[in-house]
């Protein structure tokens, strides 16, 4: 029987599994920072159990101090078990586990002997309503997720806000709950990403800091916050300084770490281009995180394989390795603190609760993520890039930084303008992947 | 113009004088979250003359089919890139195909359609089950907007041919979007 066809309440009996049988990751996070490395993960899921236990081996063998994922695949994302259940009795390949279809029995053997101390799985999602995930990942035993109320939400469908955020926090509760059992449940935000592309650092370093407030309000006590790699280094550098700054002001008294997404946005073609961009991640990762998250050459085609992400998780530890720390003069300061302080402070105004003070920040257009459909999001935010490549405000809508933001008031973007931004990345990684290596490094290009 | 979700549309796209070419219902499937495919398409339409009315992300079969219904569009672009666009598109095309007012509109789809990569055999099962045109995860739109001239046209001479008498122009409330979603609010035929 699978675990859609369970009755509501039977997961519930389930008997509780011995706690840390599949590893914690707050307790990697600290071991790897004794030891002064970065944690690698991939991004990896698919629907067969037998290729995903593969993965998970492949992973742990990897050359680099790993963590294992779990990442769900879309039907199971947006709720529609019949379709997931309908694909896994036809055979049709998924892009990514479906954690709720399979049976737990079958998750066990999946995860049994392969996660545990010193090596844990985290689930990767992307529902905005995720109390049936939830349910069933700690049933199965395991402590470690994503996600958030607004990350989950505004680029993963058309589920109202507030519906979402109410969904969050019955689930944090939920997840919290597993701390009772002697175990210590953690929590990433998401909110670094935001529709992985042409949004400005501020607001996804407000954004990430936001959800994770949200979280330890409903009961984590282990928390991450999250930013992905955009479209310059030096931008990159400085968001990544800033976060680590505001987390240590919003998030006091609980454990949290930092973990950086390889870009998130269209990805260079080639496999040089690639390497390149996920060698670019590892040294941001080295420079102020904990934890990256890597992607491979297949990013820009297909779902990749196990040994694709293989070979980047141990591209991305090596680089990681062999990263120079930051020197003084390599960050400058363009405002990205002061502008995401300010959104932080505009929106805890609100309410004293977080989650009701998100929708109203939404409603009021406090907080709007540009190009982004959701009918809950303002929609008068607009960015762009410079020539620099760095990510700059053309318009801030109703966001509380006017006097904060250095707007570059471009035209709006025509179809062609749009695509020549999203492909940036693609187009000057792909390019200096070709290019044969300059002698001496140029200044301002380090990362 | 129509557009969803209270008139925004995401930039300087906008058709800005003459009559449209024709209309464009544009939609993602049920289990697809991405929208910068359809941000672009939505842009390039307009840029092309088009009246587009953009139905998002993860739009259910019921929804897309209830505002085809509604705004009576020339033809449906169905765009999907997280690697379910085949298994849902062939559910959803075959809903298309049953319903007796839709069962004329050509519809269409494009992106990356499934989890490792290109596969004409599976492209040309989705033709099979009743798409007008499969488009490969491709940057060149040239032969997509070709395709929807043609369909376009030729609709607009039928109609030409066999007047159908509007209603006129009305406004009914979505359900779905962050406010009034302008459209005819009936089609006499
Ligand atoms: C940005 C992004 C995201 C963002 C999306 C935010 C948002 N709301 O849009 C986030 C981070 C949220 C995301 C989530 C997921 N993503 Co994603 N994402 C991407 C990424 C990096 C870029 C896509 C993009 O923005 N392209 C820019 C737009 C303008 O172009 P495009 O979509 O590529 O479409 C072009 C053509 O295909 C064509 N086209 C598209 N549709 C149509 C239709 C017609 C009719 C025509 C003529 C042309 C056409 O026009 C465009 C311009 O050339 C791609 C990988 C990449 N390309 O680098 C992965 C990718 C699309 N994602 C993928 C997946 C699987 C997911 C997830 C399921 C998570 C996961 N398992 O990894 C979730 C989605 C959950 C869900 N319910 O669907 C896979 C899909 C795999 C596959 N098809 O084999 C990709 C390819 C990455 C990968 N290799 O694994 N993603």
């Amino acid at each position: 029987m699978s675990a859609a066809e369970r009755p509501a309440g039977a997961l519930a009996s389930v008997p509780a599994a011995p706690r840390d049988r599949y590893g914690s990751l707050p307790a990697a996070v600290r071991a790897a920072r004794e030891r002064g490395e970065l944690l690698v993960q991939p991004r990896m899921g698919f629907s067969d159990p037998a290729r995903m236990r593969a993965g998970l081996l492949a992973t742990r063998a990897a050359r680099g101090a790993t963590v294992g994922t779990l990442t769900l695949d879309s039907y199971t994302r947006v709720g529609d078990v019949a379709a997931a259940a309908r694909a896994l009795a036809t055979g049709v390949p998924l892009n990514g586990y479906p954690i709720t279809s399979h049976a737990l029995d079958i998750t066990r053997g999946v995860l049994d002997r392969v996660a545990g101390p010193g090596f844990p799985v985290q689930v990767r999602h992307g529902s905005p309503l995720p109390e049936s995930i939830f349910r069933t990942l700690t049933a199965l035993g395991l402590d470690a997720t994503e996600g958030g109320p607004v990350s989950y939400c505004l680029p993963y469908g058309r589920v109202p806000l507030r519906r979402a955020v109410d969904s969050w926090a019955r689930s944090c509760d939920r997840l919290a709950r597993a701390a009772d059992e002697g175990g210590e449940p953690h929590l990433e935000s998401f909110g670094g990403c935001m529709l992985g592309q042409l949004c400005p650092p501020s607001l996804l370093v407000a954004l990430t800091v936001l959800e994770a407030a949200f979280f330890v309000q409903h009961g984590l006590r282990s928390v991450s916050v999250s930013f992905a790699q955009q479209t310059n280094a030096a931008q990159d550098a400085e968001a990544l300084l800033a976060l680590r700054r505001l987390a240590r002001q919003f998030l006091p008294g609980v454990d949290w770490h930092v973990v950086v997404y390889t870009y998130m946005g269209v990805y260079p073609r080639t496999p040089g281009g690639a390497a390149l961009l996920l060698s670019r991640a590892a040294e941001l990762a080295a420079s102020g995180a904990e934890r990256l998250i890597v992607k491979t050459p297949a990013e820009a085609y297909r779902i990749p394989t196990v040994d694709e992400n293989v070979a980047a998780l141990e591209l991305a530890a090596a680089a990681a390795r062999a990263a120079r720390p930051l020197g003084p003069g390599d960050v400058s300061d363009t405002g990205v603190y002061v502008e995401a302080r300010a959104l932080i402070e505009a929106v805890l105004d609100l309410d004293p609760d977080i989650g009701t003070a998100l929708v109203r920040a939404f409603a009021a257009g406090y907080l709007d993520v540009p190009y982004c459909l959701h009918a809950d999001n303002r929609g008068a935010a607009r960015a762009t890039l410079d020539a620099e490549g760095r990510l700059r405000w053309s318009s801030v809508g109703a966001m509380p930084i006017a006097h904060l933001a250095d707007l570059d008031r471009a035209a709006l973007p025509t179809s062609s303008g749009l695509l020549a931004a999203l492909t940036y990345v693609q187009r000057t990684c792909d390019a200096d992947a070709a290019a044969p290596a300059p002698s001496l490094p140029l200044e301002g290009a380090r990362l | 113009m129509k557009r969803p979700r209270g008139g925004r549309s995401p930039g300087a796209g906008s058709r800005s004088t003459g009559p449209a070419r024709g209309s464009v219902l544009l939609s993602s499937v049920s289990s697809d979250a991405h929208t910068w495919n359809l941000v672009f398409l939505q842009l390039l339409l307009e840029e092309n003359g088009y009246d587009v009315v953009n139905l998002g992300a993860c739009v259910p079969d019921e929804l897309l089919l209830a505002e085809a219904r509604a705004h009576a569009p020339d033809v449906i672009v169905i765009s999907s890139v997280n690697g379910h666009g085949r298994a849902d598109g062939r559910r959803l095309i075959g809903a298309l195909r049953a319903d007796p007012m839709l069962r004329g509109v050509p519809a269409v789809i494009g992106g990356k359609l499934g989890v490792a990569g290109a596969d004409d055999a599976a492209d040309a099962e989705l033709l099979d089950a009743g798409f007008a045109a499969v488009f490969p995860d491709s940057p060149d739109t040239g032969p997509f907007l070709h395709l929807v001239d043609t369909v376009c046209t030729a609709r607009r001479a039928a109609r030409a041919a066999v007047p159908v008498a509007r209603t006129g122009h009305g406004v009914i409330p979505s359900r779905f979007g962050n406010g009034l979603l302008p459209a005819y609010a009936a089609d006499a035929s």
